[in-house]
């Protein structure tokens, strides 16, 4: 058995699935260059106040209840790969006959998801749940699964052996659906199917033949003879009696959602609405395929201003050179492309575990973008979601407390707000002897290997002196007397000097001397009386520079 | 509306009615014989509301005991002994002066809390973290997330540390959250509000997170749960063992020859609120050594 799933006034539709709002309003989408814009779809409301395909969009905005809108194939391409979402998440053998329809294999779909009118059901859902209103039918062939969707609204479930009985009411029009669609569409499509179409349209109008029924019933021979080849297979598809194999599609690889602005965005707390919306629906996709997601691509195109050194600008879009260097700085890092009049923005989340939580992303993407805002009126929005097999993970009783990755990721990014994004995270130690030979990188504690459980401290061994940093070094001045080091005056921190109370050093090193930061240095640890106390510090005389540093305390 | 509460009069063990929202007025509770008095049925009404709210309040005899907070390790055995541990769910303050071991105390903590598969945090007040410390001590360092705060002023720097706590405790899940004040000046340490400690002792209560403050001087006041103040007593140096072979020598030791071994510190209990019985000011002494001393 097939199933099709058929999402009707496909431009229209894609239009409401970006702004929902318009769904209760009279709406005409409109295409074409300036001054020449013509309606080229329209919503029943629409309808029903007298807008037609065809009409100019001077003509259409006379109507004060109308709403209108122009095409955007963008939103159109990315309402099909929801369609086509929603279908894979009940088969793996889905057609993508048509920008509105796609065709499902349910073989062996049953013992999985239930009877077949429940899936023809559950998938209405599915649709609808993706900002898609579609027709959905169930036949034995697909070409009379498409042709159900097409004629009958809702949820079309046809029995074997039945198809013929069950199509008979449709009209003759739904067999080239395909190709006589909008009228605006068909002019600008005008080629050699279509015009076969028209021709065989209406010699059937001729003869009379208004339904598939009646086209069912004529002698194949007498119409092989008069309309050849096409006529019998027309008659087939009318009988539903058409087989074909089905041509599947390949899993999409990449969730996207996109909008276009009619006027530039110039705050964050609107884009966040926006987001908010992109952000459910790929959610909604990630979802249906049972997917979550480690990486979210943020683009936003921007307003380039008039005025502005697209090179050295006021409005915090740096250079690519600029974006090259914070590439190198960040983990998740701006890039602006500025070509023509206008620009890019992008932002990349990277997530330590596939997630899969709209509120969550959202929040994540406007602290991101609180800490890099875009600097330019945004005119159009891409979100882009790198799909990932979801976590699992066994709960233990005795397992030690460990926070929760999403409220974690949070947590870090407003922490990162607050101090800085190369300040929050782990530590990774560098193979040099150099004094700050350390990395910052992301706190990922699912990550950390389960090392072997050592010999805790406590139990025998005895605790590591430690020392603590000052950053930076504190800069000194030392007294020698004949020669050993006698007093330390530091200008910075008064209870950081003294006189040299016991010392132990020189322990000189050296490194990197092969590179444009070489360094070289003697180290003393040394017991600093001061007013009323003793305090062990590490002293350090920088051999290139030729300063003196204390760099920390022994605490 | 005003509500009513009856307290015993200790001079003549007679019941009060203080009448709360109308001023401190304090008047004698009527007889009984006065209550059994027909003709009066507002007294009796209100006397059995008072009775009513006397049976909803929980004797004290029967107030539920709070349960001990479980005590983790704090990675050396001396200090285990002293303060049988460091409790989760509760505030724990070490302090002391410069060089009295109070880094090395947070940091044999942070290394027993990450070996037992614990994610811990480190905010840092000054920056003043060293790696290769961390290391030596035994830190797993993937379990522990570092937050740097104090790259501007002290004042600043406080105020990151204490939003990034808030976030942290609002977060949950740590084993051990350390907050660094060792480097702040007292008078900028002081500042931060006692009721800011008592929401932290408050976010962290039923908890399995210990949470930890180490700094110069007590600052949380009674919102502890342990307070630890440390000392230096000595240092310890190669040079004790080389001068005993070299006493007779009439030439000084030369510092090249002097080599850090470690410090020997001194733990005073000044205030646990984990027992009943207050307790009993209690020292210790225990060593540690330098990763190098071997």
């Amino acid at each position: 058995m097939f199933a099709c799933i058929f999402v009707p006034n496909f431009p229209v539709a894609a239009v409401f699935r970006a702004e929902p709002e318009l769904r209760a309003r009279a709406v005409a989408i409109f295409e074409g260059k300036p001054p020449l814009e013509k309606v080229f779809a329209v919503n029943e409301s629409a309808g029903r106040i007298g807008i037609t395909p065809g009409m100019t969009k001077a003509q259409a905005e006379l109507c004060s209840e109308l709403t209108l809108r122009p095409r955007s194939l963008l939103q159109e391409s990315v309402a099909h790969a929801a369609l086509l979402n929603c279908s894979q998440s009940f088969s793996p053998r889905v057609e993508d006959a048509a920008a509105d329809t796609a065709i499902l294999d349910l073989a062996g779909m049953e013992s999985l998801f239930g009877s077949l009118p429940e899936i023809a059901h559950n998938l209405f859902r599915c649709a609808a749940t993706l900002g898609l209103d579609g027709n959905v039918a169930v036949a034995s062939n697909p070409d009379a699964a498409v042709l159900a969707a097409r004629g009958f609204s809702g949820v079309t479930v046809i029995p074997s052996g039945q198809e013929a009985d069950s199509l008979g009411s449709l009209p003759v029009e739904v067999l080239f659906a395909g190709w006589i669609g909008k009228e605006g569409e068909g002019k600008k499509k005008e080629d050699e199917p279509q015009k076969e179409s028209v021709h065989l349209l209406a010699t059937l109008e001729r003869w009379g033949i208004r339904d598939l029924r009646a086209l069912a019933a004529l002698p194949e021979v007498a119409l092989s003879e008069r309309l050849g080849q096409e006529g019998l297979r027309l008659q087939q598809l009318a009988r539903g009696a058409a087989s074909r194999t089905l041509v599947p599609v390949e899993a999409l690889a990449v969730f996207e959602e996109a909008i276009e602005l009619e006027y530039p965005i110039m705050l964050l707390e609107p884009l966040a609405f926006l987001l908010n919306r992109l952000l459910e629906q790929i959610c909604t996709r990630l979802a249906a395929r049972a997917l979550a997601t480690q990486e979210l691509r943020l683009t936003l195109e921007l307003e380039n201003l008039a005025g502005v050194d697209p090179q050295l600008d006021t409005f915090g879009i740096p250079s690519e050179s600029d974006a090259a260097h914070s590439a190198t700085q960040s983990q998740s890092p701006a890039q602006h492309f500025i070509s023509g009049r206008q620009s890019k923005f992008c932002r990349t989340l990277r997530l330590p575990l596939p997630m899969l939580d709209p509120k969550l992303f959202l929040k994540l993407l406007q602290l991101d973008l609180n800490a890099h805002p875009p600097g330019a009126p945004i005119l159009k929005i891409h979100l882009a979601a790198e799909p990932a097999r979801p976590r699992s993970a066994q709960g233990g009783l005795f397992l030690p407390p460990s926070p929760e990755p999403e409220k974690l990721e949070l947590t870090l990014a407003r922490i990162a707000g607050l101090v800085g994004e190369p300040r929050v995270g782990s530590l990774e130690l560098l193979d040099t002897h150099r004094a700050e030979g350390f990395r910052m990188r992301r706190f990922m504690p699912e990550a950390a290997q389960k090392t072997k459980r050592q010999e805790v401290a406590g139990e025998g061994k005895s605790a590591v002196a430690a020392l603590r940093r000052f950053r930076p070094p504190l800069r000194v001045t030392v007294t020698l007397e004949n020669g050993e080091l006698a007093h330390v005056l530091c200008s910075k921190k008064k209870e950081a000097q003294g006189s040299v109370l016991w010392k132990a050093g020189p322990w000189r090193s050296s490194g990197d001397w092969w590179e444009r930061e070489a360094w070289a240095r003697d180290e003393w640890d040394i017991a600093l009386q001061n007013a009323d106390s003793v305090a062990l510090y590490r002293l350090v005389h920088d051999l290139l520079g030729g300063s003196w540093f204390l760099e920390g305390t022994y605490d | 509306m005003s509500s009513a509460v009856v307290s015993t009069s200790a001079a003549q063990g007679r019941p009060f009615v203080f009448v709360v929202g109308e001023g401190a007025e304090v008047c004698s509770r009527p007889s009984g014989a006065e209550l059994c008095t027909e003709g009066r049925p507002p007294q009796r009404a209100f006397s059995t509301f008072t009775d009513a709210r006397l049976a909803s309040v929980t004797p004290a005899s029967r107030l539920a005991v709070r349960p001990a907070a479980e005590m983790v390790s704090s990675g050396i055995a001396a200090m285990d002994a002293l303060t049988g541990g460091l409790p989760r769910g509760c505030l724990t303050e070490i302090c002391g002066p410069a060089s009295s071991g109070r880094t090395t105390l947070l940091l044999a903590v942070l290394a027993a809390a990450t070996q037992r598969g614990e994610c811990c945090v480190l905010v840092d007040a000054s920056d003043a973290l060293d790696p290769q410390s961390a290391a030596d001590a035994g830190v797993e360092l993937d379990r522990l997330l570092w937050i740097r705060c104090g790259e501007n002023s002290p004042e600043k720097s406080l105020e990151q540390l204490l939003r990034a706590t808030d976030l942290l405790l609002e977060s949950g899940g740590f084993g051990l959250i350390a907050l660094d004040l060792g480097d702040l000046p007292p008078q900028v340490a002081r500042r931060i509000p006692l009721t800011t400690w008592f929401r932290f002792r408050r976010a962290v209560e039923h908890t399995p997170t210990v949470l930890l403050a180490v700094e110069r001087q007590s600052i949380a006041g009674s919102c502890s749960s342990l307070l630890i103040k440390l000392g230096l007593i000595k240092l310890t140096s190669s040079e004790d063992r080389i001068s005993e072979q070299h006493l007779d020598s009439q030439f000084p030791l030369p510092s090249q020859a002097q080599l850090l071994t470690g410090l020997e510190i001194t733990a005073e209990l000044v205030r646990s609120r984990l027992d009943r019985k207050p307790v009993r000011s209690a020292e210790i002494t225990f060593a540690s050594k330098t990763a190098w001393a071997g």
